[in-house]
Protein backbone atom coordinates (compact mmCIF):
# COMPACT_ATOMS: atom_id res chain seq x y z
CA UNK A 1 0.00 0.00 0.00
CA UNK A 2 1.09 3.30 -0.78
CA UNK A 3 0.72 6.34 1.66
CA UNK A 4 -2.16 8.06 -0.90
CA UNK A 5 -4.26 5.21 -0.83
CA UNK A 6 -3.77 4.70 3.37
CA UNK A 7 -8.04 4.88 3.86
CA UNK A 8 -8.83 7.92 5.24
CA UNK A 9 -12.83 7.11 6.05
CA UNK A 10 -13.45 9.48 9.28
CA UNK A 11 -14.50 6.13 11.22
CA UNK A 12 -16.83 6.55 14.06
CA UNK A 13 -15.21 3.77 15.28
CA UNK A 14 -12.20 5.64 15.71
CA UNK A 15 -13.97 8.31 17.68
CA UNK A 16 -11.82 10.86 16.22
CA UNK A 17 -8.24 9.00 16.88
CA UNK A 18 -5.81 8.24 14.30
CA UNK A 19 -4.10 5.05 13.78
CA UNK A 20 -0.63 4.55 12.65
CA UNK A 21 -0.03 2.28 9.31
CA UNK A 22 2.90 1.95 7.36
CA UNK A 23 2.76 2.54 3.39
CA UNK A 24 5.38 3.36 0.55
CA UNK A 25 6.13 6.58 0.62
CA UNK A 26 7.35 8.39 -2.79
CA UNK A 27 11.10 7.73 -1.93
CA UNK A 28 10.37 3.71 -2.04
CA UNK A 29 10.97 4.23 1.84
CA UNK A 30 8.52 2.32 4.08
CA UNK A 31 7.10 4.79 7.28
CA UNK A 32 4.00 5.48 9.41
CA UNK A 33 1.16 7.51 7.68
CA UNK A 34 -2.04 8.31 10.13
CA UNK A 35 -5.25 6.87 9.27
CA UNK A 36 -8.45 8.54 10.61
CA UNK A 37 -10.36 5.04 9.98
CA UNK A 38 -11.32 2.25 7.32
CA UNK A 39 -15.21 1.57 6.58
CA UNK A 40 -14.25 -2.46 6.18
CA UNK A 41 -12.77 -2.39 10.07
CA UNK A 42 -15.61 -0.16 10.92
CA UNK A 43 -18.23 -2.63 9.50
CA UNK A 44 -16.28 -5.27 11.82
CA UNK A 45 -16.24 -3.19 14.64
CA UNK A 46 -19.85 -2.23 14.50
CA UNK A 47 -20.91 -5.68 14.07
CA UNK A 48 -19.45 -6.68 17.10
CA UNK A 49 -20.76 -3.52 19.00
CA UNK A 50 -24.27 -4.18 18.09
CA UNK A 51 -23.78 -7.91 18.95
CA UNK A 52 -23.24 -6.51 22.38
CA UNK A 53 -25.76 -4.14 22.56
CA UNK A 54 -27.97 -6.42 21.06
CA UNK A 55 -27.45 -8.75 24.27
CA UNK A 56 -27.51 -6.38 26.64
CA UNK A 57 -30.80 -5.22 25.80
CA UNK A 58 -31.94 -8.97 25.61
CA UNK A 59 -30.93 -9.61 29.12
CA UNK A 60 -32.18 -5.83 30.36
CA UNK A 61 -35.77 -7.23 28.81
CA UNK A 62 -35.40 -10.81 30.94
CA UNK A 63 -34.31 -8.82 34.01
CA UNK A 64 -37.11 -6.65 33.46
CA UNK A 65 -39.50 -9.69 32.95
CA UNK A 66 -38.47 -11.24 36.59
CA UNK A 67 -36.99 -14.23 34.75
CA UNK A 68 -33.30 -13.23 36.07
CA UNK A 69 -31.36 -11.49 38.64
CA UNK A 70 -29.86 -7.95 37.35
CA UNK A 71 -26.86 -9.40 37.74
CA UNK A 72 -27.59 -10.94 34.18
CA UNK A 73 -27.64 -7.67 32.72
CA UNK A 74 -24.97 -6.08 34.48
CA UNK A 75 -22.79 -8.82 32.96
CA UNK A 76 -23.66 -7.59 29.32
CA UNK A 77 -23.51 -4.22 30.15
CA UNK A 78 -19.80 -4.24 30.78
CA UNK A 79 -19.22 -6.34 27.92
CA UNK A 80 -18.50 -10.10 29.15
CA UNK A 81 -20.64 -13.35 28.98
CA UNK A 82 -20.29 -16.20 30.93
CA UNK A 83 -16.60 -17.09 29.59
CA UNK A 84 -15.05 -13.94 30.50
CA UNK A 85 -16.94 -13.05 33.90
CA UNK A 86 -15.94 -16.82 35.22
CA UNK A 87 -12.37 -15.71 34.37
CA UNK A 88 -12.81 -11.94 35.95
CA UNK A 89 -13.84 -13.62 39.13
CA UNK A 90 -12.63 -16.87 39.67
CA UNK A 91 -16.14 -18.67 40.04
CA UNK A 92 -17.29 -21.24 38.25
CA UNK A 93 -19.66 -20.67 35.26
CA UNK A 94 -21.97 -22.87 37.20
CA UNK A 95 -22.15 -21.02 40.40
CA UNK A 96 -22.85 -17.62 38.33
CA UNK A 97 -25.78 -19.34 36.79
CA UNK A 98 -27.28 -20.23 40.01
CA UNK A 99 -26.54 -16.06 41.06
CA UNK A 100 -28.64 -15.26 37.52
CA UNK A 101 -31.63 -16.67 39.71
CA UNK A 102 -33.81 -13.55 41.25
CA UNK A 103 -34.45 -15.71 44.62
CA UNK A 104 -30.78 -17.20 44.96
CA UNK A 105 -29.14 -13.69 43.84
CA UNK A 106 -31.40 -11.92 46.77
CA UNK A 107 -29.22 -13.83 48.97
CA UNK A 108 -25.76 -13.90 47.89
CA UNK A 109 -23.23 -13.10 50.66
CA UNK A 110 -21.81 -10.10 50.95
CA UNK A 111 -17.99 -11.56 50.34
CA UNK A 112 -19.17 -12.94 46.56
CA UNK A 113 -20.85 -9.59 45.46
CA UNK A 114 -17.96 -7.85 46.65
CA UNK A 115 -15.83 -10.21 44.18
CA UNK A 116 -18.45 -8.95 41.45
CA UNK A 117 -18.69 -5.53 42.30
CA UNK A 118 -14.80 -5.93 41.91
CA UNK A 119 -15.04 -7.72 38.15
CA UNK A 120 -17.30 -5.84 37.01
CA UNK A 121 -16.30 -2.35 38.55
CA UNK A 122 -20.01 -2.22 39.70
CA UNK A 123 -20.78 -1.24 43.54
CA UNK A 124 -22.67 -3.85 45.52
CA UNK A 125 -25.54 -1.48 45.16
CA UNK A 126 -25.55 -1.47 41.47
CA UNK A 127 -25.50 -4.99 40.66
CA UNK A 128 -28.41 -6.01 42.73
CA UNK A 129 -30.60 -3.22 40.71
CA UNK A 130 -32.14 -2.59 37.44
CA UNK A 131 -31.11 0.89 35.84
CA UNK A 132 -34.48 2.61 35.42
CA UNK A 133 -35.65 3.64 32.25
CA UNK A 134 -32.67 1.97 29.62
CA UNK A 135 -33.47 1.02 26.49
CA UNK A 136 -37.20 2.81 26.31
CA UNK B 1 9.40 16.35 34.87
CA UNK B 2 10.33 13.64 32.28
CA UNK B 3 12.07 14.32 28.84
CA UNK B 4 10.24 11.38 27.66
CA UNK B 5 9.55 11.81 24.35
CA UNK B 6 6.18 9.95 23.09
CA UNK B 7 5.52 8.27 19.71
CA UNK B 8 2.77 6.94 17.95
CA UNK B 9 3.15 3.06 16.26
CA UNK B 10 1.31 0.53 14.74
CA UNK B 11 1.42 -1.80 17.12
CA UNK B 12 1.34 -1.57 21.29
CA UNK B 13 4.16 -3.93 22.25
CA UNK B 14 6.96 -3.34 19.30
CA UNK B 15 5.67 0.36 19.67
CA UNK B 16 6.54 0.39 23.99
CA UNK B 17 10.06 -1.05 23.34
CA UNK B 18 10.71 1.16 20.53
CA UNK B 19 10.14 4.50 22.49
CA UNK B 20 11.75 2.50 26.15
CA UNK B 21 14.77 1.98 24.40
CA UNK B 22 15.38 5.17 22.28
CA UNK B 23 14.42 7.17 25.67
CA UNK B 24 17.67 4.83 27.03
CA UNK B 25 20.22 6.12 23.99
CA UNK B 26 19.08 2.85 21.72
CA UNK B 27 17.27 4.34 18.73
CA UNK B 28 15.85 1.17 16.62
CA UNK B 29 12.58 1.76 14.81
CA UNK B 30 9.31 0.59 15.54
CA UNK B 31 9.55 -2.24 12.61
CA UNK B 32 13.49 -2.68 13.46
CA UNK B 33 11.87 -3.85 16.81
CA UNK B 34 9.22 -5.76 15.29
CA UNK B 35 11.84 -7.69 13.14
CA UNK B 36 14.47 -8.44 15.76
CA UNK B 37 12.25 -9.88 18.10
CA UNK B 38 10.64 -12.34 14.77
CA UNK B 39 7.58 -11.08 16.08
CA UNK B 40 5.97 -11.49 13.05
CA UNK B 41 3.71 -14.88 12.78
CA UNK B 42 0.73 -16.68 12.50
CA UNK B 43 -1.62 -18.37 14.45
CA UNK B 44 -4.92 -19.93 14.54
CA UNK B 45 -6.46 -21.92 17.65
CA UNK B 46 -9.79 -22.75 17.94
CA UNK B 47 -9.84 -24.18 20.88
CA UNK B 48 -8.32 -20.73 22.66
CA UNK B 49 -11.48 -18.62 22.76
CA UNK B 50 -11.31 -14.40 23.46
CA UNK B 51 -15.14 -13.60 23.88
CA UNK B 52 -16.53 -16.76 22.50
CA UNK B 53 -14.73 -16.84 19.37
CA UNK B 54 -11.40 -18.54 18.52
CA UNK B 55 -8.25 -16.68 18.99
CA UNK B 56 -6.34 -15.82 15.67
CA UNK B 57 -3.55 -14.29 16.00
CA UNK B 58 -1.11 -12.36 13.37
CA UNK B 59 1.94 -11.72 15.57
CA UNK B 60 3.50 -13.85 18.28
CA UNK B 61 2.57 -14.26 21.94
CA UNK B 62 2.23 -11.18 24.32
CA UNK B 63 5.16 -10.14 26.05
CA UNK B 64 7.56 -12.01 23.38
CA UNK B 65 8.88 -8.56 21.79
CA UNK B 66 9.55 -7.62 24.98
CA UNK B 67 11.74 -11.22 25.65
CA UNK B 68 12.80 -11.64 22.39
CA UNK B 69 14.61 -8.33 22.24
CA UNK B 70 15.83 -8.49 25.45
CA UNK B 71 17.41 -11.72 24.60
CA UNK B 72 18.95 -10.70 20.78
CA UNK B 73 19.77 -7.23 21.62
CA UNK B 74 21.18 -8.25 25.21
CA UNK B 75 19.81 -5.90 27.09
CA UNK B 76 19.43 -5.86 30.91
CA UNK B 77 15.36 -5.89 31.57
CA UNK B 78 13.20 -6.06 34.81
CA UNK B 79 10.11 -7.85 34.50
CA UNK B 80 7.89 -7.54 38.11
CA UNK B 81 4.35 -8.99 39.05
CA UNK B 82 2.47 -8.58 41.60
CA UNK B 83 0.34 -10.00 43.97
CA UNK B 84 -1.76 -7.40 45.28
CA UNK B 85 -2.77 -4.11 43.57
CA UNK B 86 -1.54 -2.16 46.41
CA UNK B 87 2.10 -3.48 45.77
CA UNK B 88 1.59 -3.27 42.48
CA UNK B 89 0.77 0.56 42.27
CA UNK B 90 3.47 1.54 45.56
CA UNK B 91 6.32 0.01 43.19
CA UNK B 92 4.97 2.12 40.15
CA UNK B 93 5.29 4.87 42.06
CA UNK B 94 8.56 4.26 43.77
CA UNK B 95 9.73 3.24 39.92
CA UNK B 96 8.53 6.90 38.94
CA UNK B 97 9.47 8.87 41.86
CA UNK B 98 13.41 7.10 40.83
CA UNK B 99 12.15 9.08 37.29
CA UNK B 100 12.32 5.70 35.28
CA UNK B 101 10.01 5.26 32.46
CA UNK B 102 7.99 2.10 33.30
CA UNK B 103 6.04 -0.55 30.67
CA UNK B 104 2.91 -1.81 31.81
CA UNK B 105 0.47 -4.67 30.77
CA UNK B 106 -2.47 -3.54 30.83
CA UNK B 107 -6.58 -4.42 29.80
CA UNK B 108 -8.12 -2.26 26.94
CA UNK B 109 -11.65 -2.85 28.37
CA UNK B 110 -10.87 -0.39 32.06
CA UNK B 111 -8.34 2.07 30.40
CA UNK B 112 -10.66 5.39 30.63
CA UNK B 113 -9.26 7.19 28.22
CA UNK B 114 -10.01 4.57 25.38
CA UNK B 115 -13.39 5.63 23.84
CA UNK B 116 -16.24 3.24 24.24
CA UNK B 117 -16.20 2.43 20.66
CA UNK B 118 -12.62 0.26 21.14
CA UNK B 119 -13.28 -1.22 24.89
CA UNK B 120 -13.01 -5.15 24.35
CA UNK B 121 -11.80 -7.41 26.70
CA UNK B 122 -8.59 -8.11 26.04
CA UNK B 123 -5.70 -8.20 28.75
CA UNK B 124 -2.75 -8.07 26.56
CA UNK B 125 -1.82 -4.11 25.95
CA UNK B 126 1.18 -2.35 26.12
CA UNK B 127 1.47 1.21 27.07
CA UNK B 128 4.42 3.50 28.87
CA UNK B 129 4.43 5.04 32.05
CA UNK B 130 6.63 8.42 31.88
CA UNK B 131 5.27 10.42 34.95
CA UNK B 132 2.84 11.65 37.63
CA UNK B 133 1.11 14.98 37.04
CA UNK B 134 -0.52 14.59 40.62
CA UNK B 135 -1.16 12.32 43.37
CA UNK B 136 -3.80 10.55 41.47
CA UNK B 137 -3.25 11.08 37.55
CA UNK B 138 -0.34 9.40 35.61
CA UNK B 139 1.04 10.54 32.04
CA UNK B 140 0.87 7.66 29.75
CA UNK B 141 2.38 7.08 26.37
CA UNK B 142 -0.04 4.62 24.54
CA UNK B 143 1.65 3.81 21.08
CA UNK B 144 -1.60 3.74 19.36
CA UNK B 145 -2.69 6.88 20.32
CA UNK B 146 -1.22 9.84 18.35
CA UNK B 147 -0.80 12.36 21.86
CA UNK B 148 0.40 11.27 24.96
CA UNK B 149 -2.91 10.23 27.64
CA UNK B 150 -3.84 11.09 31.03
CA UNK B 151 -5.12 8.31 33.58
CA UNK B 152 -6.48 7.79 36.72
CA UNK B 153 -4.81 5.48 39.41
CA UNK B 154 -8.22 3.83 39.62
CA UNK B 155 -8.49 3.14 36.56
CA UNK B 156 -4.92 1.85 35.69
CA UNK B 157 -5.06 0.00 38.83
CA UNK B 158 -7.81 -1.37 37.53
CA UNK B 159 -6.73 -2.02 34.47
CA UNK B 160 -3.15 -3.80 35.19
CA UNK B 161 -5.19 -6.26 37.75
CA UNK B 162 -7.71 -7.36 35.98
CA UNK B 163 -8.10 -11.03 36.21
CA UNK B 164 -8.61 -13.73 33.35
CA UNK B 165 -7.18 -14.65 30.09
CA UNK B 166 -3.79 -13.42 29.68
CA UNK B 167 -4.46 -11.60 33.44
CA UNK B 168 -1.45 -9.22 33.17
CA UNK B 169 -0.83 -9.47 37.33
CA UNK B 170 0.06 -5.81 37.25
CA UNK B 171 3.00 -6.49 34.77
CA UNK B 172 5.91 -3.71 34.80
CA UNK B 173 8.76 -3.75 33.19
CA UNK B 174 11.84 -1.19 32.26
CA UNK B 175 15.26 -1.43 31.25
CA UNK B 176 18.30 -1.80 33.82
CA UNK B 177 20.76 -1.57 30.78
CA UNK B 178 20.85 -1.04 27.25
CA UNK B 179 23.86 -1.18 24.88
CA UNK B 180 24.18 1.76 22.57
CA UNK B 181 26.10 0.78 20.06
CA UNK B 182 25.26 -2.68 18.95
CA UNK B 183 26.06 -4.84 15.58
CA UNK B 184 22.27 -5.37 14.24
CA UNK B 185 23.92 -7.38 11.21
CA UNK B 186 24.05 -10.73 12.40
CA UNK B 187 20.93 -10.03 14.32
CA UNK B 188 19.22 -9.48 11.74
CA UNK B 189 19.77 -12.33 9.56
CA UNK B 190 19.24 -14.74 12.18
CA UNK B 191 15.85 -13.44 12.96
CA UNK B 192 15.06 -13.38 9.16
CA UNK B 193 15.71 -16.83 9.26
CA UNK B 194 13.92 -17.45 12.22
CA UNK B 195 10.67 -16.28 10.63
CA UNK B 196 10.72 -17.92 7.56
CA UNK B 197 11.21 -21.04 8.48
CA UNK B 198 8.90 -20.79 11.07
CA UNK B 199 6.29 -19.74 8.93
CA UNK B 200 7.12 -22.51 6.10
CA UNK B 201 7.99 -25.34 8.36
CA UNK B 202 5.56 -25.63 11.36
CA UNK B 203 5.05 -28.95 13.04
CA UNK B 204 1.61 -28.04 13.73
CA UNK B 205 -1.05 -27.06 12.21
CA UNK B 206 -2.29 -24.01 13.57
CA UNK B 207 0.80 -21.85 12.99
CA UNK B 208 2.63 -20.35 10.32
CA UNK B 209 1.06 -20.72 6.90
CA UNK B 210 -0.54 -24.26 7.90
CA UNK B 211 -2.66 -22.26 10.26
CA UNK B 212 -3.31 -19.83 7.61
CA UNK B 213 -4.90 -23.04 5.64
CA UNK B 214 -6.97 -24.34 8.78
CA UNK B 215 -8.64 -21.02 9.33
CA UNK B 216 -9.65 -21.51 5.47
CA UNK B 217 -10.84 -25.42 6.33
CA UNK B 218 -12.90 -23.92 8.75
CA UNK B 219 -14.49 -21.01 6.75
CA UNK B 220 -15.83 -23.60 4.50
CA UNK B 221 -17.33 -25.67 7.20
CA UNK B 222 -19.20 -22.71 8.04
CA UNK B 223 -21.73 -23.44 5.15
CA UNK B 224 -22.92 -26.46 7.31
CA UNK B 225 -23.50 -24.21 10.37
CA UNK B 226 -25.42 -21.12 11.82
CA UNK B 227 -25.41 -18.36 9.40
CA UNK B 228 -25.71 -15.81 12.30
CA UNK B 229 -22.49 -17.50 13.76
CA UNK B 230 -20.96 -17.69 10.71
CA UNK B 231 -21.30 -13.60 10.20
CA UNK B 232 -19.85 -13.33 13.88
CA UNK B 233 -16.67 -15.28 12.82
CA UNK B 234 -16.02 -13.51 9.87
CA UNK B 235 -16.53 -10.34 11.05
CA UNK B 236 -14.30 -11.49 13.89
CA UNK B 237 -11.45 -12.11 11.50
CA UNK B 238 -11.42 -8.77 10.10
CA UNK B 239 -11.37 -7.49 14.14
CA UNK B 240 -8.29 -9.88 14.80
CA UNK B 241 -6.94 -8.66 11.76
CA UNK B 242 -7.22 -4.55 11.76
CA UNK B 243 -8.76 -3.26 14.71
CA UNK B 244 -6.73 -0.96 16.68
CA UNK B 245 -3.35 -2.17 18.69
CA UNK B 246 -3.92 -5.78 16.80
CA UNK B 247 -3.58 -5.11 12.96
CA UNK B 248 -2.92 -8.05 10.57
CA UNK B 249 -2.64 -6.76 7.21
CA UNK B 250 -0.71 -4.27 9.54
CA UNK B 251 2.28 -6.42 11.03
CA UNK B 252 2.58 -7.31 7.45
CA UNK B 253 3.42 -3.85 6.45
CA UNK B 254 5.31 -3.51 9.63
CA UNK B 255 7.48 -6.54 8.78
CA UNK B 256 7.58 -4.90 5.14
CA UNK B 257 9.34 -1.82 6.47
CA UNK B 258 11.79 -3.76 8.74
CA UNK B 259 12.65 -5.86 5.13
CA UNK B 260 13.39 -2.56 3.64
CA UNK B 261 15.52 -1.01 6.52
CA UNK B 262 16.97 -3.80 6.65
CA UNK B 263 17.88 -3.71 3.25
CA UNK B 264 19.39 -0.57 3.12
CA UNK B 265 21.91 -1.43 6.14
CA UNK B 266 22.92 -4.57 4.10
CA UNK B 267 24.28 -1.65 1.03
CA UNK B 268 20.76 -2.07 -0.55
CA UNK B 269 20.25 -5.61 -0.72
CA UNK B 270 18.39 -6.97 -3.62
CA UNK B 271 16.74 -9.87 -2.56
CA UNK B 272 15.76 -7.99 0.88
CA UNK B 273 13.97 -5.05 -1.10
CA UNK B 274 12.60 -7.78 -3.37
CA UNK B 275 10.83 -9.29 -0.32
CA UNK B 276 10.06 -6.05 1.08
CA UNK B 277 8.16 -5.36 -1.94
CA UNK B 278 6.79 -8.59 -1.80
CA UNK B 279 5.92 -8.57 1.52
CA UNK B 280 3.68 -5.14 1.24
CA UNK B 281 1.72 -7.20 -1.56
CA UNK B 282 0.74 -9.89 1.20
CA UNK B 283 -0.76 -6.88 3.39
CA UNK B 284 -2.40 -5.60 0.33
CA UNK B 285 -3.86 -9.42 0.05
CA UNK B 286 -4.98 -9.33 3.49
CA UNK B 287 -6.54 -6.10 3.19
CA UNK B 288 -8.34 -7.14 0.23
CA UNK B 289 -9.25 -10.47 2.23
CA UNK B 290 -10.85 -8.34 5.04
CA UNK B 291 -13.15 -6.17 2.04
CA UNK B 292 -14.44 -9.34 0.84
CA UNK B 293 -15.45 -10.16 3.99
CA UNK B 294 -17.08 -7.06 4.94
CA UNK B 295 -18.84 -7.17 1.47
CA UNK B 296 -20.66 -10.65 2.66
CA UNK B 297 -21.39 -9.79 6.32
CA UNK B 298 -23.87 -7.26 5.37
CA UNK B 299 -27.21 -7.86 6.31
CA UNK B 300 -29.09 -10.02 3.48
CA UNK B 301 -26.22 -11.03 1.91
CA UNK B 302 -24.99 -14.48 0.61
CA UNK B 303 -21.75 -15.69 2.18
CA UNK B 304 -19.21 -16.67 -0.73
CA UNK B 305 -17.84 -19.31 1.60
CA UNK B 306 -15.78 -21.26 -0.50
CA UNK B 307 -14.63 -18.14 -2.44
CA UNK B 308 -13.18 -16.74 0.69
CA UNK B 309 -11.52 -19.82 1.77
CA UNK B 310 -9.74 -19.88 -1.33
CA UNK B 311 -9.07 -16.08 -1.60
CA UNK B 312 -7.03 -17.56 2.07
CA UNK B 313 -5.12 -20.01 0.40
CA UNK B 314 -4.03 -17.56 -2.10
CA UNK B 315 -2.89 -15.25 0.01
CA UNK B 316 -0.86 -18.60 2.19
CA UNK B 317 0.87 -18.89 -1.41
CA UNK B 318 1.44 -15.16 -1.53
CA UNK B 319 3.46 -15.51 1.92
CA UNK B 320 5.43 -18.66 1.07
CA UNK B 321 7.06 -16.77 -1.97
CA UNK B 322 8.23 -13.92 0.89
CA UNK B 323 9.35 -16.58 2.90
CA UNK B 324 11.29 -18.44 0.37
CA UNK B 325 12.55 -15.29 -0.97
CA UNK B 326 13.84 -14.47 2.50
CA UNK B 327 16.07 -17.48 2.75
CA UNK B 328 17.52 -16.75 -0.14
CA UNK B 329 19.00 -14.23 1.70
CA UNK B 330 22.72 -14.95 2.66
CA UNK B 331 23.99 -11.84 4.55
CA UNK B 332 25.70 -10.10 1.92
Amino acid sequence: MDINSVPQDDSSTYAKNKKAIYAVGEDGKVGVVTSSGWEVEEAATKQALNDLEEHAREAYEVVKSGEKSALYFHMYDVRMDLQVLSESTGFFKWTINKDFHPEKFAKISDKRLSVYSEAMGKTPQELKELPKGLYE
Amino acid sequence: MSNFEHSHSAHCESGVMSSMLRHHGLSLSEPMIFGLSSAMTFAYLPFLKLGGMPLIAYRSMPKSIIKNIRKNLKIKMKLETFRSVEKGEERLDELLAEGKVVGAQTSVYWLEYFPEEMRFHFNAHNLIIYDKKDEDTYLISDPVFEEPQECSAKSLNKSRFVKGVMAPKGLLYYPEYVPTAIDLKPIIIKNIKKTAKKMLNTPVPIEGLRGIKSLAKSIRKLQKGDKRYAKLFLGHIVRMQEEIGTGGAGFRYIYASFLKEASELFNDNETLSEASTLMLEVGDEWRNFALSIAKSIKPKKEIPYDALADQLLGIAELEATVYRKMLEFNGK
